[in-house]
């Protein structure tokens, strides 16, 4: 895939950071605003993307590892099972809120609402590298067979 | 309101028809684009943020993936068009439009009256708040409440991609 034009590459340099601050903000603040791990997931992987249409696959090719990928979102589904099981181990349940019981938590807090931040967390890490892992199975290195 | 919401869904339904008929395989993606757009405008007009947020990423997301995989490969609709048993397609379509339509009218019998949801919306926030700390109760209802929901659809999403990573392989293949 070649790159476009120098427009298009400054544009995207411009806007890549803010784009990924803004899907931080919206897996972090997932318990809080609307939005949540999903929503910051897609969000942090547009970046990517963009990057990657804008600047071409030849100039990242060297970069691009599939496995990296698809480490990062077995990586995100084996925290998020982890963190159910934390719930089985501390209060019996799978899936038990423990920290929120044990601290009720200040309302409205970045640090509140016990493991759902992090559940969140998880979440975010699974569905970016999932979904990163498929534009580079379908768009990226798809075509090199061809060439 | 609800002017708003049946002229979008009236686009959306001329949207599905065009990228049905449409045979260049480009335009018919980018009606499809129209469906998920005005999605996302219904999720807002009905004050559904969340919902509406997932809609406009994910429907850029897609679109971006299938417009590259459209031009990579062909523009032309290849499938073949089947005219036999047109009959049989007339009467199950009917029947089918039948079913639904009954199961329509009895679904929204039962539903409450448009907008009278309020009072126990803000009971259930209270509630939800309350119980799991999280003042976003859409975020406590996947992670907490359903939280065996939310670890289904992480484990839907890991299979798919283990499936597209090993039907789309390079290595081990015969031709």
């Amino acid at each position: 895939m070649k790159g476009m034009t120098v427009i298009v590459k400054k544009i995207s340099q411009l806007m890549v950071p803010s784009i990924f601050l803004l899907g931080l903000y919206v897996v972090v603040h997932g318990h809080l605003t609307p939005g949540g791990g999903f929503a910051g997931g897609v969000l942090l992987v547009g970046c990517f993307v963009l990057q990657i249409l804008a600047y071409g696959s030849d100039e990242v090719r060297n970069d691009l590892k599939k496995w990296r990928a698809s480490l990062s979102e077995s990586i995100g589904i084996v925290l998020f099972l982890f963190i159910a099981l934390l719930g089985l181990f501390q209060g019996g349940v799978f899936f038990y809120n423990t920290i929120a019981r044990a601290h009720p938590g200040s309302a409205l807090d970045l640090f509140s609402a016990g493991l759902i931040p992090l559940s969140n967390l998880a979440i975010g890490i699974e569905v970016a590298a999932a979904l990163f892992a498929i534009f580079l199975t379908l768009a990226v290195f798809r075509m090199e067979k061809h060439t | 309101m609800m002017i708003v919401l049946i002229a979008l869904i009236v686009l959306m339904i001329l949207g599905a028809i065009v990228a049905l008929e449409s045979r260049d395989l480009l335009s018919a993606i980018i009606s499809l684009g129209i469906i998920g757009f005005a999605l996302t405008i219904i999720f807002l007009v009905l004050s559904a943020p969340d919902l509406a947020i997932v809609q406009i990423i994910i429907e850029t997301l897609t679109l971006i993936i299938l417009i590259a995989a459209v031009l990579k490969t062909t523009r032309a609709d290849t499938s073949e068009t089947v005219n036999a048993r047109v009959v049989m397609l007339w009467i199950s379509g009917i029947i089918f439009m039948g079913l639904f339509l009954l199961s329509a009218v009895r679904a929204f019998q039962s539903l409450p009256e448009f907008g009278a949801l309020g009072l126990r919306m803000a009971q259930a926030y209270l509630d939800g708040f309350r119980q799991t700390g999280a003042s976003n109760l859409v975020t406590a209802v996947i992670l907490d409440f359903r939280g065996y929901d939310t670890l289904g659809e992480a484990t839907v999403l890991f299979t798919s991609v283990a499936g597209v990573v090993t039907v789309l392989r390079k290595a081990g293949r015969k031709d």
